[in-house]
């Protein structure tokens, strides 16, 4: 009777056993559930593709190739073009990454390489990483109130006295490249700033002891040492500001001023494709709304390009680092 | 040989100096740059504290119990407030966080439990990181075209699909992200016993991995009450309420903050832009508390 007491106490579950058919039953359909899931996020992915390109469709045929090349924005008439808008949201992100990439570095690297004790490290590490927090629409206000006015003069004086440098050729009257651009750097700064840290920190503590074995002072060992051991990450870490630079919309619409012009300009008011869709999406009309889905359709293009570009480069870095500490 | 002997001994010896005058270029180089980097974080954090400034000075002082329950002022009118923007945001973002938060913890189980070296999983990882750097205002138009096109009128449900989209990958990475750092031996302790993988996953990694899971949907949830591009046009903007009379105008327009900020901050009128800041502060201070709760449920959980 030994044996029947056993699967008593196996039914009572009160020792271990074996899954029963009904458990394996329900393990099979909930491993599937995840994995139909796990489809339906790449799905998802080419579902968005697939909805812009199809609603694109009717004006790609239409416009083709000259609307990427043209400039003019013309409902009454129906000639579309987004040079200007693709200008724009290159110009204005390559700005932003300037700023951006050379503050969000400089903090990585200031907060890597134990200059400050831990808990101040940890304190600016989380102010950095608050900046994140603040809505894009909220720095667009702060934008139009706060960082407009006081560029306003430093505009004023360079444009009267270094007006022969093409950067400086026209005047700020307001909203502009400059202060959309600044505004920008301000929000790509935490993605910069937190993906080049992991790639600083992650480097192998041993080749800074060996460059300061050798002699070598802090900045030596950085810039000598780990700096180049983090680039590939150093350089993912750009590329993906850029493409948050790229798709940025509230701030722009809010700053850059909805000029459809081509300008070297700083100070000059232009365009990016996010904010124009913001602008003219809403009050769309029927003739209007499949060449905005053309527009978002560039956009998207760009932006997946830029993205999967950076993943690639970060994704390589980080086989590499794993090489070097073996 | 006492110390005084050795001291005399290697006297005449010329011992490399082990330290550098301060004056050295190298030393000079390496102190002017530390410098540099220490003011470029100062300068960095300088924004945030003239943003909330900002927010305190002028927002603040608008602050009062009208602001959360009356509706937005008409052109000339004095006073007013957002009620209505506060509550439609709170019903968008449920929404987002309703479809984002189960579609995005399942696929994070697979992809950390049960097929973490699949090619479905890399391909579907690889899906979340692309998602991750879609610009919000793609989410808007996909939604636009997929859900307000489909349904015919702008509305709340549209402006919730196009945050999820946005929530989705968020909630996706850090829930895998932390179901990774539940360790192997209590999971394997669990499949000594007799459990299913299933039974593995609900028992032991989720409810290990919850803090971590906590905080990626508070941070998803934080991004996407503060968007604003999404909503220009999925749920537009109202001037009403989303619930009067006991009835729900969920499948019209709707109102949110972000809209409401905006759509005010570009108005000629002095109590219009006031509003607009104090719609901001307000805005910030949910999502600075949505962020805040989420670090102190990791951090918590780190300590344990």
């Amino acid at each position: 009777m030994a044996n029947a007491t056993l699967s008593d106490l196996a039914e009572s579950a009160s020792i271990s056993s074996p899954p029963s058919t009904m458990e394996i039953a329900k393990d099979r359909v909930f491993r599937g559930l995840t994995r139909g899931f796990a489809w339906l996020t790449v799905l998802v992915v080419f579902l968005v593709v697939y909805e812009v390109a199809t609603k694109a469709m009717p004006a790609i045929s239409e416009h083709g190739f000259r609307f990427v090349t043209s400039s003019t924005w013309d409902v009454q008439n129906e000639e579309f073009g987004v040079l200007p808008e693709i200008w724009g949201t290159l110009y204005s992100s390559l700005l932003a990454l300037l700023i951006g990439g050379f503050f969000g570095v400089s903090i990585a690297i200031f907060l890597t390489q134990d200059f400050l004790p831990h808990r101040v490290e940890w304190a600016f590490k989380n102010i950095v990483e608050l900046l994140a927090a603040i809505p894009s629409v909220v720095y667009g206000l702060w934008g139009i109130f706060v960082v407009i006015p006081m560029l306003r003069p430093v505009a004023g004086w360079l444009h009267e006295n270094l007006g022969w440098i093409p950067f400086f050729k026209t005047s700020l009257s307001g909203p502009g490249m400059l202060p959309a651009a600044l505004v920008l750097s301000i929000m790509i700064l935490p993605t910069v700033s937190a993906i080049s840290r992991d790639a600083l920190s992650n480097v192998p503590r041993k080749l800074k002891e060996a460059a300061f074995g050798l002699g070598a002072t802090r900045w030596e060992a950085i810039i000598g040492v780990i700096v180049p051991t983090a680039s590939t990450g150093i350089f993912g870490a750009l590329v993906l500001g850029f493409g948050r630079a790229l798709g940025e919309t509230m701030a722009l619409a809010m700053l850059v001023g909805n000029s459809n012009q081509m300008s070297l300009s700083l100070f000059s008011p232009g365009n990016t494709l996010a904010s124009l869709l913001a602008n003219h999406f809403p009050e769309a009309g029927e003739r209007e709304e499949p060449v905005l889905m053309y527009a978002a359709l560039i956009l998207l293009a760009i932006t997946l390009l830029v993205n999967i570009c950076g993943a690639f480069v970060l994704k390589h870095a980080s086989a590499r680092m794993r090489g070097a500490t073996k | 040989m006492n110390t005084a002997e050795i001291a005399t001994e290697f006297s005449d010896v010329d011992f490399p100096r082990l330290e550098r005058s301060l004056r050295h270029p190298r030393t000079l180089f390496s102190i002017v740059l530390s410098i540099g980097t220490g003011v470029a974080t100062i300068i960095a954090c300088v924004p945030l504290f003239s943003v909330l400034i900002m927010l305190i000075y002028r927002g603040g002082k608008k602050l009062s119990l009208a602001l959360f329950t009356e509706l937005p002022p008409t052109a000339f009118e004095e006073g007013g407030g957002f009620g209505n923007a506060i509550v439609g945001t709170i019903v968008i973002v449920s929404i987002a966080a309703a479809i984002a938060i189960p579609v995005g913890i399942l696929t994070a189980v697979f992809l950390a439990e049960f097929g973490p070296q699949s090619k479905t999983a890399s391909i579907a990882r690889f899906c979340a990181k692309t998602l991750t750097g879609l610009p919000s205002i793609l989410a808007g138009v996909f939604a636009y075209a997929a859900i307000v096109l489909a349904t015919g009128g702008y509305s709340a449900p549209a402006g919730g699909v196009a945050l999820a989209l946005l929530m989705l990958p968020t909630v996706i990475l850090t829930a895998e992200e932390s179901m990774r750092m539940v360790p192997v031996k209590m999971k394997e302790a669990a499949i000594g016993m007799g459990c299913t993988p299933t039974q593995v996953a609900w028992k032991i990694v989720l409810p290990t991995a919850l803090p971590g899971i906590l905080t990626g949907v508070m941070l998803a949830v934080a991004r996407a009450a503060g968007e604003t591009a999404p909503l220009l046009f999925t749920a537009l903007f109202s001037n009403y309420w989303i619930f009067e009379d006991g009835s729900s105008q969920v499948m019209e327009p709707t109102a949110s903050l972000a809209v409401f900020i905006y759509n005010f901050s570009g108005m000629p009128f002095e109590n219009q832009i006031e509003m607009a800041w104090a719609a901001s502060l307000i805005l910030v201070l949910m999502v600075l508390t949505i962020n805040i709760i989420g670090q102190i449920i990791s951090s918590r959980a780190k300590v344990s």
